[in-house]
């Protein structure tokens, strides 16, 4: 328990870091470290319940999305100072190198098993940014026709 | 009276190039640029205005007669979200008539001096973050976050300084990733570290081009088949880039 703790707080970390790098504005430093905490939560939890690569990649990126635009309307920034530092814990980094390793040592049938893991993990990824935008599409449109009635 | 209209809307379609280049110099996604430059031109009353952006050149026609079209070229590209934000707002306040077209183009024109990048400590601060706290996320390996917070900083300023005097793309990265690579196995050697492996991952983060790939993704869905595919090849190739640096450490150590 305390080690998830730490790893949560490692996650904000995380954000905050990589939003210093690529020179966030300060007020959207906070906010961006949440989100991404956010997101690797609900991957987390889908992870240790159903387990697999696909699913809790789809729904991590699938709420990053749909709360960066959220968060972007709130603060009015542009959506993508949320969802860049948000999917930074979610990147397939250890899958991808050991692909490379492997290459490297001429492993090339583990460095498959791991590249196929990498394309996976971010075809799920990118399909839940895909679903967010849809989600997001259906929300203006349903504001709009509230605001027209 | 036509003259000074011409001149107007000149300068209309001059801060839309400057607008829409900073922005995708800066990196920001390519529908977020076409609909800023056209907002701005219909609040400028240009209401035919066009535009055309692609990753390296941008297009502007203001749909009137007397001004043509206008290029900008776009040459380099850092990561500057800031930049972004501060465009989106000067917008803005253009369209809620806070500030006229005079002041927006001459704060366009100023704008390093109005948006700071973040002194290089901080970024080096924050290069440590991710690395350190990714190997703990990604490897849930604890002991290894201090030795992988100082490698991802080293690696981040070996970028940094080479981006600077050097400026040949892509060798800064495979240069850095091997400084990383090399950093790495000998901390474990000397008993700084524990797992190399964690190590390399943890502070190759920091360098990984995720921006750029997720703007590809989006670009490529949102039907701009010029950008999407082009930043995808730019993405793939820092990260052969970095690939090919770790694998040669590898071989080396």
């Amino acid at each position: 328990m305390t080690f998830f703790i730490i790893k949560c707080i490692c996650v904000y970390l995380s954000g905050i870091g990589f939003g210093l790098i690529v020179n966030l504005p300060h007020r959207a430093l906070n906010i961006a470290g949440i989100n991404a905490t956010i997101g690797w939560l609900v991957y987390y939890w889908i992870f240790s319940t159903w387990g697999g690569l696909g699913a809790p990649n789809f729904f991590g990126g699938l709420v990053i999305g749909i709360l960066s635009v959220i968060i972007a309307r709130w603060k009015k920034m542009p959506s993508i100072l949320f969802d860049v530092p948000g999917l930074v814990p979610l990147v397939p980094g250890g899958q991808a190198y050991n692909s490379i390793k492997n290459f490297a040592l001429g492993n090339y049938q583990v460095a498959f098993n791991y590249l196929s893991e990498v394309v996976w993990i971010a075809g799920s990824i990118a399909l839940g940014f895909i679903v967010a935008e849809l989600v997001n599409k259906i929300r203006q449109k349903i504001r709009r026709v509230q605001a027209r009635n | 009276m036509a003259d000074q209209q011409k001149n107007y809307d000149h300068l209309v379609i001059n801060t839309c190039v400057l607008a829409g280049t900073i922005m995708i110099e800066s990196g920001s996604e390519m529908t977020r640029v076409n609909d800023t430059v056209l907002r701005i031109a219909r609040n400028a009353g240009l209401k035919d205005a066009n535009i055309y952006a692609t990753l390296t050149g941008i297009i502007v026609s203001g749909g009137v007669d007397d001004v043509g079209a206008q290029v900008g070229s776009i040459d380099k590209r850092v990561l500057d979200m800031e930049k972004v934000a501060k465009v989106n707002e000067l917008s803005r306040e253009y369209a809620a008539k806070k500030i006229d077209i005079e002041q927006f183009y001459d704060d366009l024109k100023n704008i390093d001096r109005l948006v700071a990048m973040f002194p290089l400590w901080v970024q080096l601060l924050g290069a440590g973050l991710v690395s350190g706290s990714l190997v703990v996320v990604f490897q849930n390996n604890l002991p290894d976050f201090g030795i992988t917070f100082l490698v991802g900083m080293i690696g981040w300023a070996v970028l940094y300084f080479l981006n600077i005097y050097v400026q040949i793309r892509f060798l800064s990265e495979f240069i850095a990733a091997m400084t990383v690579a090399s950093l790495a196995i000998l901390s474990v050697k000397y008993g700084f570290g524990i797992k190399a492996d964690d190590i390399i991952i943890g502070s190759l983060m920091p360098l990984v081009p995720g921006i750029p790939l997720t703007n590809a993704v989006r670009d490529a869905l949102s039907g701009n088949l010029i950008s999407g595919p082009a930043r995808g090849i730019e993405a793939l190739i820092s990260a052969c880039a970095l690939g090919f640096g770790v694998a040669i450490a590898l071989h080396f150590f």
